[in-house]
């Protein structure tokens, strides 16, 4: 009897055992260049850190700098607030409308598919980013298009008020992945639903609001909060094509990050930056989640 | 005749769209092909095709061609898809088949570092590899990988264990019954059953890096180093008043193995965002 037990706690151990050993990269990975970094970041953001000498502990005087006197922290704040709350909302409403338009069995609709995805695959390259830059510049493709009806162009790169614009077009010019996931979610709606709707008479407009909106929102939901995610890390196009510039206007919380940390090497400085952009984030998240009651529809809670 | 109308409208709506859409792509394809006076013009057909640009671009960064840029990219990209595949299979085969106290728990932790931005580990994790002495090497690029964590590593490791769970357990079953470890299980069972899987996750794994900017510019610092993304923004910095011609037939060529992939394995790509619902 007793000898059973100890095999089978034994027999206990090695299945656990194994079982961590199989996730073992995994744990060492979050563990070592996740979690203990975090920490670390938590840390240096009280400490004046900066990677030449040794670091001190200066309280909270990086976030008081941060929040009060620094007016480049509160552009970027601004500059990211406004991309992501402008180009995010219109990037899912543009794919949730594609994605309806090629829900129709429509001839093509593999090839409609392939080019309206394309951008979003080669979207984040400093390639793409390359080729913006003189799509808006000053002899670019919209200004010479613009010139063919006789419109004057301008540099919409160069000036504050459109320079941000123009990120956020190529935002909205990469909706290809969000359109598929919305295309997957279109496809799982029963069909009967419709079929039923039809029976009852219900109009175009009512069908889309009663049937397809509450079906899709879990998956709205879940768009919606990777892009914002997505949103607020937004680097690479607007270190190539703006710089920040001008005047701030495009100088994106990571770009702001990128450049106190990896430029002027205050890495506590940067180490607030970071936890405040985490902070923010998860505010938002949480934002999100929370309305989430209100417009989210799960089948589980019973049709 | 109703729905016929509806059809051609949404063809209308369609291949305008498209047309808007990939226009910029065709004007980028034509631009590399004309000469340096007819850059501006936004019309997308060079009236005298040239190769010019391609010869010129290849080699304008002193020193190196392109074609060791290239070399660079393909053997880091290369040694990363194949680190990511065997530790995310790893990793997967263990949620999705083996039992564990707190198994959920660490699979929420995967979920969650799916969503946490890289900004506020990139600095520590700096810190740390310069203290091992491997700036400038392709290990800090590597590393996290190897340890089922970089670009790619959550989301290849939730693709594969949802794929996994989708395979019937007979097969363990049986295989267990005839003295097969868990090992094996995984390396004679389950591995070559994930091939489509992990073609998708290969090609995610293979864009993003190929793609990747930030962490190529914080880690590698010498030219001879130097990946593709490094040597396009060198290569901006280096033209700003010069006809752009060669900056675009380089940039159009960089995107160009993921172009390809994507027409051939564009199956695999939907599948993968349909399933795990990611960005791209």
């Amino acid at each position: 009897m007793g000898k059973n037990k100890v095999l089978l706690s034994v027999r206990n151990l090695r299945a656990i055992l194994e079982g961590y050993a199989f996730i073992s990269p995994f744990l060492f990975g979050f563990l070592l260049l996740t979690l203990w970094p975090m920490l670390q970041s938590l840390y240096y953001s009280f400490t004046d850190y900066s990677m030449l000498e040794q670091e001190n502990w200066v309280g909270f005087a990086n976030y008081q700098k941060l929040f009060f006197e620094d007016t480049s922290f509160r552009n970027s704040v601004k500059a990211t607030l406004i991309y992501v709350l402008v180009a995010i909302p219109l990037k899912l409403v543009f794919s949730l409308l594609i994605a309806m338009l090629l829900n129709r069995k429509l001839r093509g609709m593999y090839l409609y598919r392939t080019i309206v995805y394309f951008p979003s695959l080669i979207g984040g390259s400093v390639a793409v980013a390359i080729l913006w830059s003189k799509i808006f510049g000053v002899g670019g493709l919209v200004n010479e298009a613009l010139l063919l009806v006789g419109i004057e162009g301008k540099n919409w790169i160069g000036i504050p008020e459109t320079a941000l614009g123009t990120l956020i077009v190529l935002a909205i010019w990469q909706f290809g992945s969000s359109m598929v996931i919305f295309l997957a979610g279109l496809k799982q709606i029963p069909h009967e639903l419709y079929e039923a709707a039809a029976v009852d008479g219900a109009g175009k407009g009512s069908v889309f609001l009663n049937i397809t909106l509450p079906m899709l929102s879990p998956i709205i939901l879940f768009n919606l909060v990777l892009q914002t995610i997505g949103g607020f890390q937004m680097f690479t196009q607007a270190f190539i094509i703006t710089n920040g510039g001008p005047m701030e206007s495009t100088y994106v919380y990571a770009l702001y990050l990128f450049q106190k940390a990896f430029v002027e090497f205050s890495m506590g400085y940067a180490s607030a930056l970071a936890w405040v952009m985490l902070v923010l984030i998860g505010i938002i998240t949480l934002i999100i989640f929370g309305t989430s009651k209100y417009w989210v529809h799960y089948e589980s809670k019973g049709v | 005749m109703k729905k016929l109308n509806i059809h051609w409208a949404a063809h209308t709506i369609l291949i305008l769209l498209c047309f808007i859409m990939i226009y910029p792509v065709f004007w980028w394809i034509g631009t590399v092909f004309k000469p340096p006076e007819e850059l501006t013009s936004p019309s997308f057909w060079p009236k005298e095709p040239t190769l010019d640009n391609f010869t010129q671009g290849w080699n304008a960064i002193t020193n190196y061609s392109f074609g060791h840029f290239y070399l660079n990219s393909f053997q880091l990209v290369g040694i990363i898809v194949f680190t990511t595949i065997l530790s995310c299979s790893l990793v997967a085969f263990g949620f999705a088949r083996l039992k564990f106290p707190l198994r959920n728990f660490w699979f929420s932790i995967v979920l969650m570092t799916l969503m946490l931005p890289t900004q506020v580990t990139i600095i520590p994790q700096y810190v740390m590899f310069s203290k091992l002495d491997w700036l400038n090497t392709y290990l800090p690029l590597i590393i996290p990988n190897v340890l089922a964590i970089g670009v790619s590593g959550p989301f290849s490791i939730f693709l594969l264990v949802q794929f996994i769970r989708g395979i019937p357990n007979d097969l363990d079953e049986a295989a267990r019954i005839d003295g097969c470890s868990s090992f094996g299980i995984y390396w004679r069972i389950i591995l070559p059953l994930l091939t489509p899987a992990i073609i998708t996750m290969s090609i995610f794994t293979f864009l993003w890096n190929w793609d990747d900017f930030l962490g190529h510019m914080i880690y590698i610092q010498s030219i001879s180093q130097y990946t593709v993304s490094l040597a396009l923004k060198l290569f901006v910095d280096a033209q700003s008043s010069t006809p752009w011609g060669q900056l675009f037939a380089m940039s159009l060529l960089s995107v160009m193995p993921g172009a390809i992939v994507f027409f051939f394995a564009q199956k695999y790509i939907v599948d993968g965002i349909a399933t795990t619902g990611l960005k791209g």
